[in-house]
């Protein structure tokens, strides 16, 4: 449990915690003749017969981000003949674990943003993960413990059936194995670590010395040189890190970070309730948010970030204690609820009438009553990292890799696809200009193109984590006031939902 | 300082050596007029750095300036960073042009298959190497032998681009050897040639008929000294100073009538624009300052 926590703990973002376990053994598949997995005996054999397997791209970390790569090169026509190495011990990648629609949902779950639905679309993979437990919200209710303001958003406010899909982690994770098993894309999957990793950085006059004392890997002499954990390596033209907060290849390629740990772990666990649930509920509270979220037929979600010493407490005592807490945390405990004001303070923004939105004539609703525990309880300690740049020659950072935030707005991931997006669009560009997908003029756009948007959707996590953390009375009155003009200008609620769903990548307000 | 102001002239007076009367140094050597232009000893293309025009001095001086500077051509953030920023956007119109002319397929990866291509005075090989990765069949030519040597070397690194051909030699060599080929890029070569007239005429010689001919240079206007001159060399140091010669920069309309006397017909153009705010380089209408041409040879001519 400690191993699966520590590892799981490098790989926590937005309400998901994909499965990461130690498995260095080799995973045989019988009878896939659609995923080509290499034992051990075949690649010793490679390395006498003094062939190292050379690739285009390898990506290390087979997660929903690595594997959300591979799913939109495989979709597009200028990258699906790029042969591919995903690297990650997770036997889950062998396609021989299958989900079962009788299991309670998987604690780790994701909330994924329109924008990532679209792009998970475009690439054939979303039909895979409509097939397994899914669900789609339309509401969500934002409020705060002092009960002076709430918001209410409601996808039709921005003429949209949903506000965004739940789904467990490993349904999103098949769904892209699945897409990818589906084409014919020359993928190799290496279930093993990266122990280290050789660039060829060297300027032209050191390659000529090189030349004379060369061996045969001539044509290797512009590849990154891979070395994997049961010593044998590969080459590739470009290295992707998608490996997570961790990242062995952030670290080996000498990307520096910046970032702190909040004093806050998260709890998530699975919940029953008795009626449907279509709204996602996040309330503030003075240690941090509770955030229960649907996850299909009587199922929630709960994620509750709290302190590191209330957080253990709360993960060792009874179940029923436990579900105590969590109803008192969504409903009476900490302070009174928010007053609907249909009347008061509707009048203040009556000159919008004209424009009013469907949620702002909802009023307030208390969360469903929690009846059951259904699957256990998972801490995750909090970070924010993000890496100085994301690209450097034949290496480049997505996902986690290269930045971790709070999971607060369930960003984390949505992040990642949009980043794994971007990047395939610039290595089919770059491929349509003949360029060396390696070249870092070329892995610079990419970061030109994601830099910013991540930064900024940081920066407003940020300050959220920040001013939720005060209690302090005016500061408190100020909030409350966000809280109503966020509900009831409408240009402003839109604009706050169309930067969350990932429409827009820069939260202007106009 | 003093040996900038030495090439400086050198490079003045390269364009004049060929010719016999000292007295049409005055007078423009580069009229494109009926008058007929002085003619010179030798029609080679003169490139700056060819090792047949000028005096043994001259020479290493010219090779020693480009050798001096030629490792550093495939290092992306070296003298040769501007020409590695402008060379997508290069790629992109040549993409477009020649998938439309030769009618293959624009989504294809390989769209240049069976192609032969020859890219003059390719230097280390920053156009040729991404030709060949989209398929074709490359020839480079360049007449500083370091060059060739360095282009050989990191061609060899990438199975792709090791067909490559490269040869030290001049667009005038081939001609007189009888090769053709069905595209011929001169890209950022004419504005640095003694005799542009005859450089075309040999352009023209190398291209298959029914082929294409893609040249490009700088024009020669005031907003091209103001930024390829003096904002480049001068300010930003983007290139080493005394690179380039306005005087010898072509206007749109001059490429054009030499290339069509040389019986090759220009028909599309365009522009490249740097934005300094993302530091790209953009294809645009505007041919002001840096721009290329498409023309292709009829198929009747010879």
């Amino acid at each position: 449990m400690n191993r699966l926590v520590k590892k799981s703990v490098s790989n926590f973002f937005a309400f998901k915690i994909p499965t990461k376990s130690l498995c260095t053994g080799v995973v045989k598949v019988p009878g896939s003749n659609v995923a080509e997995i290499l034992n051990e005996n075949e690649k010793k054999e490679n390395t006498t017969s003094n062939s190292i397997q050379q690739y285009d791209i390898a990506i290390v970390g087979g997660g929903l981000v690595g594997m959300a790569l591979a799913s939109f090169l495989a979709s597009m026509p200028m990258t699906k003949q790029l042969s591919v190495a995903i690297i990650d011990s997770n036997p889950a990648l062998s396609g021989s674990m299958s989900i079962k629609k009788e299991d309670p949902p998987d604690p780790r779950v994701s909330t994924v943003t329109p924008a990532t639905i679209s792009f998970m679309k475009d690439a054939g993979a979303w039909k895979y993960v409509e097939q397994n437990r899914h669900a789609y919200f339309d509401k969500m209710q934002v409020w705060d413990y002092t009960g002076l303001g709430y918001a209410r958003y409601n996808a039709r406010d921005v003429n949209k059936d949903f506000l965004g899909c739940v789904a467990e982690n490993k349904v999103l994770h098949s769904a892209l194995l699945s897409c990818i098993q589906d084409s014919d894309f020359k993928r190799t999957i290496y279930p093993l670590r990266l122990n280290s990793m050789t660039l060829n950085r060297s300027s032209m006059s050191v390659v000529e010395e090189n030349m004379s004392s060369r061996e045969s890997s001539s044509a290797q002499g512009q590849c990154a040189r891979l070395q994997l954990s049961d010593g044998n390596s590969i080459y590739a033209k470009l290295v992707v890190g998608a490996d997570g907060g961790k990242s062995r290849v952030r670290e080996l390629a000498g990307f520096k970070t910046t970032g702190w740990n909040y004093s806050q772990n998260a709890i998530i666990c699975t919940v029953e309730h008795p009626s449907e649930n279509r709204c996602a509920w996040q309330r503030f509270l003075p240690t941090g948010p509770i955030a229960l979220l649907p996850i299909g037929d009587k199922f929630s979600n709960i994620v509750w970030t709290m302190s590191p010493t209330e957080s253990n407490q709360r993960k060792s005592i009874a179940e029923e204690e436990f579900l105590k807490d969590v109803n008192s945390a969504l409903d009476y405990g900490y302070g009174p609820h928010p007053t609907s004001s249909l009347s008061g303070t509707q009048d203040l923004f009556s000159w919008f009438q004209m424009d009013t939105t469907v949620s702002a004539n909802e009023s307030f609703e208390v969360p469903p009553k929690i009846t059951k525990l259904v699957s256990e309880r998972m801490v995750f300690p909090l970070s924010l990292r993000h890496a100085n740049s994301y690209a450097s020659k034949r290496v480049v950072l997505i996902g986690d890799a290269a930045h971790t935030v709070h999971p607060l707005a369930g960003q984390g991931v949505n992040l990642g696809f949009g980043d794994a997006y971007s990047l395939s669009r610039v290595i089919a560009e770059g491929i349509a200009l003949g360029t060396d997908i390696g070249e870092v003029n070329l892995l610079k756009k990419y970061e030109a193109e994601r830099k910013p948007a991540n930064i900024s959707m940081m920066a407003i996590l940020e300050s959220f984590q920040k001013a939720y953390s005060v209690d302090f009375g005016p500061f408190n009155i100020l909030r409350a006031a966000a809280f109503h003009g966020a509900n009831y200008i409408p240009p402003l609620k839109r604009t706050i939902i169309s930067y969350a769903s990932g429409e827009q990548n820069f939260p202007v307000f106009l | 300082m003093a040996l900038n102001v030495t090439i400086h002239r050198i490079l003045r007076h390269r364009r004049f050596l060929n010719s016999a009367n000292s007295t049409l140094h005055l007078t423009n050597t580069r009229c494109f007029s009926h008058a007929p232009s002085p003619s010179p000893s030798q029609s080679s293309k003169a490139n700056d750095k060819d090792p047949h025009s000028g005096s043994s001095s001259l020479k290493d001086n010219e090779l020693a300036k480009f050798a001096a500077i030629s490792d550093t051509w495939w290092d992306s953030e070296g003298p040769f960073k501007p020409l590695h920023l402008m060379n997508p956007t290069r790629l992109a119109f040549i993409r477009s042009t020649l998938c439309r002319h030769f009618k293959r397929d624009p989504y294809s990866t390989r769209p240049f298959e069976r192609l032969k291509i020859v890219d003059v005075g390719c230097g280390g090989g920053i156009l040729s190497e991404p030709l060949a990765r989209l398929g074709a069949t490359v020839t480079g030519v360049d007449a500083v032998e370091k060059n060739i040597k360095i282009a050989r070397l990191h061609a060899d690194l990438d199975p792709t681009t090791s067909t490559i051909e490269y040869c030290c030699t001049t667009a005038e060599k081939l001609v007189e050897e009888g090769r053709t080929f069905d595209a011929v890029m001169a890209l950022e070569v004419i504005e640095h040639v003694a005799n542009p007239e005859e450089f075309c005429k040999s352009l023209a010689a190398l291209t298959n008929p029914d082929g294409a001919t893609v040249v490009s240079t700088i024009n020669r206007s005031m907003r091209a000294y103001a930024t390829a001159i003096v904002a480049a060399e001068y300010i930003l140091h983007w290139l080493p100073k005394g690179t380039h010669q306005w005087s010898s920069f072509l206007t749109p309309e001059e490429l054009a009538m030499i290339l069509h006397r040389a019986g090759i017909n220009v028909e599309e153009m365009a522009g490249f624009v740097y934005n300094p705010l993302t530091g790209r380089w953009l294809l645009s209408d505007d041919i002001s300052v840096n721009f290329i041409a498409f023309a292709t040879k009829s198929q009747n001519a010879i």
